[in-house]
C-alpha cells in the first residue's frame, strides 16, 4: 500500500500545527463559530448531537495494521472504547473534545493519517472498489489512480470554497463495487480498443435529496491527461454550480439544469484551455504511485481446497469471501453486523484484533467497505479456518454479507443533529427479527439501506431495499423504497407509498422479503423478482 | 482604512474599479471589480490596459473568486489582482497560490498572523501560476512548475 | 416554557441553561421566557457556550421534558447505547425520551 514520503509527511505535520493554531485561536475567541466551522469541518471535526465528532479520512479505504491500530488507540485514548466505519469508508469518532483535537491529529499523522478531506465543501477523501488489487475482475489496480487523485485535490487552492462537497469513487472494473455512478464523479479506469488504460468519466451523480445517476461524459480520457481532465470537470463545477440555495448545490443539479450535453462542451472548452498550462503531473509520478500497489508475494503454492467439515465455518465461507485473482487466496470480509448490533461500530478491542489478524494473515493490510464492513483482502485459504476462529470469537464473525442482516444504517437520530429520525434501531430489530424467524438464511442477496434523513448517508436510494426515517410531526416515521442498486446496474429505489412507525417498519420489510419469496424464480435474487413483477404486488401486501 | 497587504514592488493602483459591465462597455477604465456571478473571461481582450482587478469575496465561502483568478493569471494578466471583501487569514494562502497579491479585506489582517499562514505549508501538490513546484515534480527532479 | 441549549465550546458536552450558567443536566434547565435572545447573545460571546439555541419544553413531575425527541436524545445520550447516556442505571430513561 500507499506510504508517504517526505513530502506528503511534511504537507501533514504542517496541517496538524495549522489545526492546533486554528482551536487555539477559537478557544482564546480570536475566531467566531461562523469563522471557524468551515476550518474544523475540513479537519473533519463537526458539533453532533452529543458532543464533537471526529472522522477521519481512509484514503480508498486501505489500512494497514499499524493503522488500525492506531485508530484503536484514539478510541481508548480520546474517545470511550469505539468508533463507526462510515459509507465513505472513513471511521468517525462519537466523543471529542475540541481540546484534544491537535493531539488526535498529531497521533494520526505519526502513522500516515489524517481528517483532511472528511468534511467541508471541498473535494472529500476519494473512495474506491475494497477488492481492488485482490479481484479477479479488475484491468489494474485503481487505488495508483485514487491516490493521485488524493495528492492533487488534497489542499486544492482552487476548489476548497466549492458550492458544496464533492466525493469522486474509482474502480477499474465491470463490477462496480462503489456505487461510482452516484459519486459526483465516477471514475472507471478501462481498456481502450488499442488496450491503453484510461478512464471514463461519469459526473454528476449522488444521492440525498434529488438523486441522480451519473451520466458518462467521456469515455475515454488517457492517463496522462487525467488530472487536467478533472481540474476542468471542478472549475466548471465552481465556477457555476449553484449557491443561492444548498439544496441544488450539488454538481448534480448543474449537470441536470445544462444538460450532460452542454456540461460536457464548457468542461472540454476549460480542458483544452488547461492543456496548455501543464498542469498534469508526469507519467512517472503515476509509475512511483504504482510500485506502492504491487503485488504481495503471494504463496503460488498455496492450497486451492478449503476444509469444510465445520458447518458453521462453511457457511462463513460461502458467504464472506470474495474470489481472489491468486489461486489459493480469498477476500474475506468481517461484518461489522452482529445481528441486533450497531451497523458499522467497533470496539478498540476489536480494531486491534482485525490489525492483528491483517498483520498475520493479510499481508498487513485491510479495508473498509463502504457497507460498514472491512475486508482482509488477501487470506490464504489454508488459513481461513484460523481466521474465522478468531473472528467468532471476538463477535466479528456473522456471516450475512449483502444479506439482510448486513444493512447499511447511518448514525441517525441517535448521533447527527442533521437527522429527522433514528435509523441505528430500525436496523437493529430487522436484524433481530429475520435472524430469529429464520428467514434471513433464505433469502440470499438482499441489500437494505437505511438513513436518518434526506442527506442519504445510509444510501436509502440505492437499496434493494431502502428505508427513509422522515419526521412526522415530532414523530419518527419511515418510507420504503424497493428497487435500488449501486451496483453496475445503477437504479433509484421508489417510495412504496403512505411511511410506517417504528414497529411497523419491521413489519413491512418482512412483508416485502415475504412477498418476494412467494414470487422468486430460479435463481431470482429480490432486487431481480421486484424488477420483474415491479411494484404493485408488494403495495397490495403493504397497503392491501 | 488600513493599507492593503500587498505582494507587489509597483505603486498601488487608486483608480477605481468598475462593475465588469460597465468595463466592457466604456473603455478607458483602469480597474475593474469581479463579483461572484462574473465571467472573468470577459475581461480577456482588455488585459493589457488592465492595472488592477478587485475580486470580491462578499461572504469567504464562495469560492468562484478563486478560478476567476486563476483564468486571469492563465491568460497572461500581470497586473495587481486584489483580493477584497471577506478575506479571512485562512484563506490566504490559498487566494495567493491561485494568483492574487494584494489584500484589502474588510477586517484588518494581523501582520503576524499573515506570516505564519503563508509560511505554514513547505510544499504544494499542484501547480498553479505562482511558479511553485508541485511535490509530483519535485520528486522527478523537476523543480519548477 | 423557553429553555437554552447549546455545546461547550472545549468538550462539546451539551449544556442547558440553568439561570446562572450551564448545566449537563436538562432537568436544570431554566426557564428562560423573554431574555432567551439575550442570554444566548452574550453567553456565546463569552465563550461560554457554543452554538446555542432556544426550544420549547414542559416541566413534568420527572423533570424538563424538551418539545422535540431530537433535544430529548441529547438531553439522555445515544438510545442505542444506554451504557453512554447519562442514566446508564435507568433502563427506562430511553424509553422515555422516544
Amino acid at each position: 500500500m500507499y506510504q508517504y514520503d517526505q513530502y506528503d509527511q511534511a504537507m501533514v505535520d504542517a496541517r496538524v500545527e495549522e489545526f492546533r493554531d486554528q482551536c487555539q485561536r477559537r478557544i482564546e475567541g480570536k475566531l467566531t463559530e461562523d469563522q471557524f466551522k468551515p476550518l474544523r469541518l475540513m479537519n473533519g471535526l463537526y458539533l453532533q448531537l452529543h458532543a464533537y465528532m471526529l472522522r477521519v479520512a481512509i484514503p480508498y479505504g486501505t489500512l494497514s495494521g499499524r493503522q488500525m491500530r492506531a485508530l484503536a488507540g484514539i478510541a481508548d485514548k480520546f474517545d470511550r472504547k469505539y468508533g463507526h466505519f462510515t459509507t465513505r469508508q472513513n471511521i468517525q469518532y462519537n466523543w471529542i473534545k475540541l481540546e484534544d483535537a491537535g493531539d488526535i491529529l498529531a497521533d494520526l499523522a505519526k502513522v500516515e493519517m489524517h481528517a483532511i478531506q472528511t468534511s467541508g465543501n471541498c473535494i472529500r477523501n476519494i473512495s474506491s472498489d475494497h477488492f481492488a488489487g485482490a479481484a479477479a475482475d479488475e484491468v489494474a489496480d485503481p487505488r495508483p489512480y485514487a491516490e493521485l487523485l488524493r495528492q492533487w485535490s488534497s489542499f486544492h487552492p482552487e476548489f476548497s470554497y466549492l458550492p458544496r462537497k464533492f466525493k469522486f469513487a474509482v474502480i477499474a472494473s465491470e463490477t462496480d463495487r462503489a456505487a461510482m455512478r452516484l459519486h459526483d464523479i465516477g471514475i472507471q479506469i478501462l481498456k481502450n480498443d488499442a488496450g491503453e488504460l484510461g478512464a471514463a468519466f461519469y459526473v454528476g451523480g449522488g444521492m440525498g435529496r434529488t438523486p441522480m445517476i451519473a451520466p458518462c461524459i467521456r469515455q475515454f480520457v488517457p492517463l496522462d491527461q487525467l488530472i487536467t481532465y478533472s481540474e476542468a470537470c471542478l472549475r466548471v463545477y465552481n465556477r457555476y454550480g449553484r449557491r443561492d440555495n444548498k439544496y441544488k448545490a450539488r454538481i448534480k443539479i448543474l449537470v441536470h439544469e445544462l444538460g450532460a450535453e452542454e456540461y460536457t462542451r464548457q468542461v472540454e472548452a476549460e480542458f483544452a484551455h488547461l492543456l496548455e498550462q501543464g498542469i498534469e503531473p508526469p507519467l512517472a509520478e503515476l509509475a512511483r504511485i504504482r510500485t506502492y500497489f504491487e503485488d504481495p508475494a503471494f504463496d503460488v503454492g498455496a492450497a486451492d481446497e478449503i476444509d469444510r467439515s465445520d458447518p458453521d465455518f462453511a457457511v462463513w465461507v460461502d458467504r464472506n469471501t470474495h474470489p481472489h485473482k491468486q489461486a489459493g487466496y480469498v477476500s474475506a470480509v468481517i461484518s461489522l453486523k452482529p445481528v441486533g448490533g450497531i451497523p458499522g461500530d467497533a470496539t478498540a478491542d476489536q480494531m486491534r484484533l482485525m490489525a492483528e489478524l491483517a498483520e498475520d494473515y493479510s499481508f498487513d493490510e485491510c479495508r473498509v467497505i463502504h457497507t460498514q464492513n472491512i475486508v482482509l483482502p488477501h487470506v490464504r485459504k489454508a488459513d481461513l479456518f484460523a481466521v474465522w476462529q478468531k473472528l467468532e470469537a471476538a463477535g466479528l464473525g456473522t456471516p450475512n454479507l449483502d444479506q439482510v442482516g448486513d444493512i447499511i444504517a447511518c448514525p441517525g437520530l441517535d448521533y447527527c443533529s442533521l437527522a429527522n429520525a433514528r435509523s441505528i434501531p430500525v436496523a437493529q430489530r430487522i436484524s433481530e427479527r429475520f435472524a430469529a424467524n429464520g428467514k434471513g438464511d433464505t433469502l440470499g442477496e438482499l441489500k437494505l439501506k437505511i438513513s436518518g434523513c434526506i442527506n442519504a448517508c445510509g444510501h436509502h436510494h440505492a437499496g434493494h431495499i431502502g428505508i427513509l426515517g422522515v419526521d412526522k410531526k415530532g414523530v419518527e416515521n419511515y418510507q420504503l423504497l424497493l428497487g435500488g442498486s449501486e451496483a453496475e446496474d445503477t437504479s433509484l429505489g421508489k417510495i412504496t407509498g403512505p411511511g410506517f412507525s417504528e414497529e411497523g417498519i419491521v413489519d413491512a420489510v418482512e412483508t416485502a422479503a415475504d412477498v418476494y419469496l412467494a414470487q422468486r424464480q430460479d435463481g431470482e435474487r429480490f432486487l431481480d423478482t421486484y424488477r420483474r413483477i415491479g411494484m404493485e404486488p408488494f403495495k397490495e401486501a403493504l397497503y392491501g | 482604512m488600513a493599507e492593503p497587504l500587498r505582494f507587489r514592488d509597483d505603486a498601488a493602483a487608486s483608480d477605481p474599479a468598475v462593475t465588469v459591465d460597465a468595463f466592457v462597455e466604456q473603455t478607458n477604465a483602469l480597474a475593474v471589480r469581479i463579483e461572484p456571478g462574473d465571467d472573468a473571461r470577459k475581461l480577456l481582450p482588455f488585459l493589457d490596459r488592465l492595472r488592477l482587478v478587485e475580486v470580491n469575496f462578499p461572504a469567504f465561502g464562495d469560492g468562484r473568486g478563486y478560478s476567476a483568478a486563476r483564468i486571469l493569471r492563465e491568460t497572461g494578466y500581470t497586473g495587481e489582482l486584489r483580493a477584497v471583501g471577506d478575506v479571512l487569514v485562512d484563506q490566504l494562502a490559498y487566494l495567493k497560490r491561485c494568483g492574487f497579491d494584494a489584500f484589502d479585506p474588510d477586517q484588518p489582517l494581523d501582520a503576524g498572523d499573515v506570516e505564519t499562514a503563508l509560511g505554514r505549508f513547505p510544499e504544494v501538490y499542484q501547480p498553479t501560476t505562482d511558479g511553485r513546484p508541485p511535490i509530483w515534480n519535485i520528486r522527478h527532479g523537476k523543480s519548477h512548475g | 416554557m423557553k429553555i437554552l441549549t447549546g455545546n461547550d465550546l472545549k468538550t462539546g458536552a451539551v449544556t442547558w441553561w440553568n439561570g446562572n450558567g450551564w448545566s449537563l443536566f436538562v432537568d436544570d434547565a431554566a426557564d428562560a421566557g423573554e431574555d432567551a435572545e439575550a442570554i444566548i447573545a452574550r453567553e456565546e460571546a463569552a465563550r461560554r457556550v457554543n452554538a446555542p439555541y432556544a426550544i420549547d419544553a414542559e416541566r413534568t413531575e420527572k423533570g424538563v421534558r424538551p418539545a422535540h425527541i431530537k433535544d430529548r436524545i441529547r438531553g439522555l445520550g445515544p438510545t442505542v447505547r444506554p451504557d453512554l447516556t447519562l442514566k446508564p442505571e435507568d433502563p427506562q430513561a430511553v424509553r422515555e425520551v422516544i
